[in-house]
């Protein structure tokens, strides 16, 4: 396992690093000089642009740049937000939570109902089984804003149970206007679940050791949760953990389709205004955030299932 | 040639597969002759039709700016359509070509190709669409080069582990031994071979592009309004949704979703189980080993 581990640590320092470089590099791809690019085509007075090549060491060669642009994102300055004239930082962090509570809410929903529909298929074939094969199949194609625009327009429009738009403000103000885009988030990574669960738990019930356990008597529900469910634990947490990473960057979709005040929406927004400073921290952010979690999940699943660190990877 | 025939079969599509095949072929033929079916300017708007009901001549009525949404949705598949293309068809390209060169001449090449294949897993193509957007400004020709770099690991991935499996096969080491040339075995017989997986999987990335550029464009990164476009409409179409006039999002919405079911269900039709994962949703795993 520490073998494992080291490895998994050294592939993910690479990947960070290597990633950080690639959203930093932006600055210089970018058509025009950097100073112009952080300016986001504006004309800015003498004393910004001082600012600006103090703290981005502009006047340094580029790798030196770099460097200095790691060191301080590693310690947490991400620079400065020219439409705002605040620091990135700051502005990441008073969005942060938004889309944290937003992915970890479209997580609890993509666990609880994948997996429960995923065992009711799975235990009652017939008219149930084929219900969830078929709803899950059409979900599972619904991308977030799709979801997006039916939820607003039935639970909001028409039934008008929640709020359209907007974070609310308050604990349980707060979670009923998450919960619409939590929903739209959740929908597409639900069905899957769901499908995997239901596949993995058929597949296990049919296996010979849980076949001998029923056939001792054991009670159904107990060789269910202690051999079935347990054994379909690495696919099911898998894909879920999979799925959460995706939610990182998918979850700008529902923030902009409901107009939440998080990250990803931020991030859009300033693409749009040409707030670079903004766009690189927030990327990286976000993209540290993906890798974070995948190495997490394959961790995850190595502990859950020794066989997976003995190298079945290709 | 006879290899070719040897390892591939046609597979039968089945009563689902061809609807999904019949469905592509329909929008593909809807996207070609479509302004020839409406009379209706797709950019022309008159704000006394706004959310107008459906009436003769504009058989789905209007949306909030009184353009015509049959016209819009007709002119709006060619976008839609066109932009999976070039993504499919770049990523394919660049993909094929780096995972054979990869598995053909192996050695510190191919370990090269795997580490930064490895890296690449690291940006999901929206984030990388958007980071591209801010450089070099949005448009639909960014968001198309970005999601074609970011589908290239996928692709290259599978295709990699499939060449490995197909050079070892004897009648590669056959050609080999008969003074076949490097480029002429890969080009004649090992690409042929491997064109029944590549395209499951293009059929699949399909999908995928058309859901990834939908949600750049539904971003504003993607294509830029006025044009017409499908993941433009259900953003523009989202204030009608709040106000009870859902027809623009929905219909274009809809067409997304059912075009990304058919190109789902053919493309696992195609494929036999070979598929690489979801790019960005699913990063790292899957594929075959």
């Amino acid at each position: 396992m520490a073998a494992y581990l080291a490895r998994r640590a050294i592939m993910l320092a690479a990947t960070l690093v290597v990633s950080s470089f690639v959203v930093f590099a932006g600055l210089s791809v970018a058509p025009g000089n950097p100073l112009a690019t952080l300016a986001g085509g504006r004309s800015l007075p003498p004393d910004s642009v001082r600012v600006l090549v103090e703290r981005y060491h502009l006047d340094e060669p580029f790798l030196v740049q770099y460097a200095m642009w790691l060191g301080n994102a590693v310690r947490g300055d991400l620079g400065v937000s020219i439409v705002l004239r605040q620091d990135v930082s700051d502005l990441i962090a008073s969005r942060a939570g938004t889309t944290i509570a937003l992915v970890l809410y479209a997580a609890l929903i993509v666990l609880v109902a994948g997996v429960a529909f995923g065992l009711l298929a799975a235990l009652r074939p017939g008219i149930v089984d084929s219900l969830v094969v078929i709803s899950t199949a059409v979900v599972v194609a619904i991308p977030p804003f799709v979801a997006a625009i039916v939820l607003i327009g039935v639970f909001a429009v028409g039934l008008r149970w929640l709020p359209a738009l907007g974070n609310g403000s308050g604990l349980w103000d707060g979670i009923r206007h998450l919960t619409l885009p939590a929903f739209a988030l959740a929908a597409s990574a639900t069905a899957s679940v769901a499908r995997v669960t239901r596949t993995s738990v058929r597949e296990q019930l049919d296996r010979e050791h849980v076949q001998t356990a029923i056939s001792r008597g054991i009670p159904y529900a107990a060789v269910v949760r202690r051999h079935a469910l347990r054994n379909s634990a690495v696919p099911i947490s898998t894909l879920a953990g999979m799925t959460v990473a995706s939610m990182i960057a998918l979850a700008a979709v529902v923030e902009r389709a409901f107009g939440l005040n998080g990250l990803g929406a931020y991030l859009v927004s300033a693409v749009l205004s040409k707030d670079f400073a903004v766009v690189q921290g927030i990327s990286l952010v976000l993209v540290a955030s993906f890798v974070l979690v995948n190495t997490l999940v394959d961790v995850g699943a190595a502990a859950l299932d020794p066989r997976i660190k003995l190298g079945r990877r290709s | 040639m006879t290899t070719t025939l040897a390892t591939y079969r046609t597979p039968r599509l089945g009563p689902l597969g061809t609807a999904a095949a019949t469905v592509i072929v329909a929008a593909v033929v809807l996207a070609a002759i479509g302004p020839a079916l409406t009379s209706a300017d797709p950019n022309a708007s008159d704000f006394a039709h706004a959310y107008g009901a459906p009436e003769p001549g504009h058989a789905l009525g209007y949306d909030g700016q009184g353009r015509d949404l049959l016209a819009r949705l007709l002119t709006g598949a060619r976008t839609s359509l066109l932009g999976p293309l070039w993504v499919v068809a770049l990523s394919m390209a660049v993909g094929t070509v780096v995972a054979i060169a990869a598995a053909w001449l192996g050695g510190w090449l191919d370990s090269v190709v795997s580490a930064v294949l490895e890296v690449m897993f690291a940006f999901p193509g929206v984030l990388l669409a958007m980071l591209v957007a801010a450089v070099f400004g949005p448009g639909l020709t960014s968001a198309v080069l970005a999601l074609a770099v970011a589908y290239v690991p996928y692709i290259a991935r599978l295709v990699r582990s499939a060449a490995l499996a197909e050079r070892r096969k004897p009648y590669v080491q056959a050609l080999e031994v008969q003074g076949a040339g490097a480029v002429a075995i890969c080009v004649r017989h090992l690409v042929p071979n491997l064109m029944p997986l590549i395209t499951a999987q293009a059929t699949l990335f399909f999908g995928y592009a058309m859901v990834d550029l939908a949600i750049v464009s539904f971003f504003g990164l993607g294509v830029q309004p006025p044009d017409a476009d499908w993941g433009v409409m259900v953003a523009s179409g989202q204030s009608g949704v709040l106000q009870g006039y859902p027809a623009e999002s929905l219909l274009a919405g809809g067409s997304i979703v059912l075009l990304v079911v058919a190109f789902n269900v053919l493309g696992e039709r195609l494929s036999d189980g070979r598929r690489a994962p979801r790019p960005g949703w699913f990063p790292r795993r899957g594929g075959v080993s």
